[in-house]
């Protein structure tokens, strides 16, 4: 197994910051909106993202509010109950009706799209939301559903076999991305994910598109 | 979890879990939405051979916001009086496709024997059997006690350190039993208070104190002050000489309520016999968490059922 860090602690910042930019620019504001992270690391993502955009607001707008901050579990929605061993559900906090809303769901990674479609189903028995969005740390590919993420930290095309851990001062202890080759021999984990299915599977182009714009390609090579 | 059967053989990490899922549950009951997809699918049948009220519709709810199918049996009117035995009736449940059976029975035992013997693949949920154990009830206790004490912050703690007085008839009392395995393993010390007559020949094995005392007991400073029924049909009038005798000693009047501090917890595990064990005014009082226990039940419940009927059931 190797690990590689593909994101540090300041990439993983600068990428929430222009998350948060991009959602007040789409949006047109922070006006209506509700912040709402996935446990257990999309929650402290979420308040990351509400702080920043908190701060940015202030700083074009002074005396805009702080968008509300939430978490949403998704376990009870989940369709593989039954194919897993019992999962204990985390907490759902939601601080306002989000009725009439737009909210930002907030996951830390983004994959077979089946954690999203949960949490759909979770919010419609919430309230009925005006606009749904998503935000993402990583996007690695491999959707099994029509689900796309709005606002992306950073691409990662990867192969189903590795794996793609966040990791989260709040939770973890200190911030980072790693991929784990998924192999025991590990034939050449740096190139894996970068050209043999980063340019089949998983879209290179909204790879390109959106790294390009956070000013880092570095990562990928 | 494969079976909920009784609190005995609870340890304190899994108990602790089932509360902190409750946790989650009780804030489904408060949202407008009261329902859950979780259990689409499964059917769970309340097979009750004994009457019961707040336990059987407690958990009909309870498996209703989880959208489960829910088959509701009771032993009146059923082929069980016209003499089948409990192995058919399980035979029966089990053809019918139950994921889940809620079980009680006047017999000590009964769900154990539903869980071993290989009659039904099901999870066994013991309702209360005969006069052995109630392990819900004692969850939704503990669930209402840490609620009290820790507000939105129960997650993850036990009961260390609480002093809970349990009142009344122990001797056929399931719920006593039950309370006494699990509030120990939470880390609450208890004490029973009953007439002798109304105390089993084995408590030495208990962890628990013994008294007679409900004066004593109250002047103790208890932090809860749990009063059980007294099980009359289970009694034939042999264990106290009348019921105005029984009342003045052992019941909590409004003297008695007087003297407990004022954030002291009444609880009762229902029905109650207003006038004998509990008086109106304490029943009905502040102190009184009556209303938030069957409130806990529900969500006590759905998560026992969460648990019981979620994840690979062959990886358990």
């Amino acid at each position: 197994m190797t690990a590689r860090t593909v994101l540090h602690q300041a990439d993983i910042a600068r990428a929430l910051t222009r998350i948060s930019h991009e959602i007040l620019e789409s949006n047109r504001g922070s006006g209506d909106l509700v912040v709402l992270g996935i446990p257990t690391r999309g929650v402290a993502l979420a308040e990351r993202i509400g702080a920043t955009i908190a701060r940015i607001e202030n700083g074009t707008a002074p005396g805009a509010d702080a968008p509300p901050v939430g978490a949403l579990d998704v376990t009870m929605y989940r369709d593989d109950l039954a194919k897993h061993p019992t999962r204990a559900p985390s907490p759902t906090s939601i601080p306002v009706s989000i009725d009439g809303k737009v909210v930002v769901l907030v996951d830390d990674v983004l994959f077979s799209g089946r954690t999203i479609r949960a949490a759909l189903d979770a919010l419609s028995d919430l309230g009925r939301p005006r606009a749904v969005r998503l935000a993402v740390l990583v996007d690695r590919g491999h959707r099994e559903f029509p689900i796309r993420a709005d606002f992306v930290g950073k691409n990662l095309p990867s192969s189903s076999r590795e794996r793609i851990n966040v990791r989260v001062t709040e939770v973890d202890g200190d911030d980072a991305v790693t991929i784990d080759d998924g192999e025991a021999d590990g034939v050449g984990g740096a190139g894996r994910s970068g050209s043999d299915t980063g340019a089949g599977r998983s879209g290179s182009d909204t790879d390109a598109d959106r790294s390009d714009g956070a000013g880092r390609g570095e990562a990928d090579a | 979890m494969r079976h909920l059967l009784s609190t005995r053989d609870l340890d304190r990490e899994t108990a602790i879990g089932i509360l902190d899922v409750a946790e989650d549950m009780a804030d489904v009951s408060s949202r407008e939405v009261k329902k859950l997809p979780t259990l689409r699918g499964k059917t769970v049948v309340n097979l009750f051979f004994e009457d019961s009220t707040r336990t059987r519709i407690s958990f009909e709810a309870a498996a209703k916001r989880l959208s489960a199918d829910v088959i509701n049996f009771s032993a009146k009117g059923s082929s069980v009086s016209k003499g089948e035995s409990l192995k058919d009736t399980a035979q029966t449940l089990a053809a019918i496709g139950a994921d889940a059976v809620v079980v009680r029975h006047s017999a000590s035992g009964a769900p154990h024997t539903l869980a071993s013997a290989g009659w039904i693949d099901a999870g066994i949920l013991n309702a209360g059997d005969g006069t052995h154990e109630h392990p819900t009830q004692a969850l939704l206790d503990a669930f209402t006690m840490r609620r009290r004490l820790h507000g939105s912050a129960s997650r993850g703690k036990g009961l260390d350190g609480v002093h809970v007085v349990i009142v009344g008839d122990i001797l056929h009392s399931r719920v006593a039993r039950s309370d006494v395995w699990l509030l120990n393993t939470l880390g609450a010390h208890v004490t029973l208070i009953a007439p002798p007559t109304l105390l089993p020949v084995d408590t030495g094995q208990w962890p628990c104190e013994i008294g007679y005392d409900l004066d004593a007991a109250i002047d103790a400073d208890p932090d809860v002050v749990m009063m059980l029924r007294i099980q009359a049909e289970r009694m034939n009038a042999a264990f106290f000489p009348n019921t105005r005798e029984y009342s003045r000693r052992w019941g909590l009047d409004a003297s008695r309520l007087d003297r407990l501090r004022s954030d002291t917890m009444v609880m009762h595990p229902g029905p109650m016999v207003r006038g004998l064990e509990i008086s109106a005014a304490a029943a009905d009082s502040a102190r009184s968490l009556v209303r938030d226990q069957v409130a806990s039940g529900v969500s006590v419940r759905m998560a026992a059922l969460y648990l019981l009927l979620s994840g690979d059931r062959e990886v358990d």
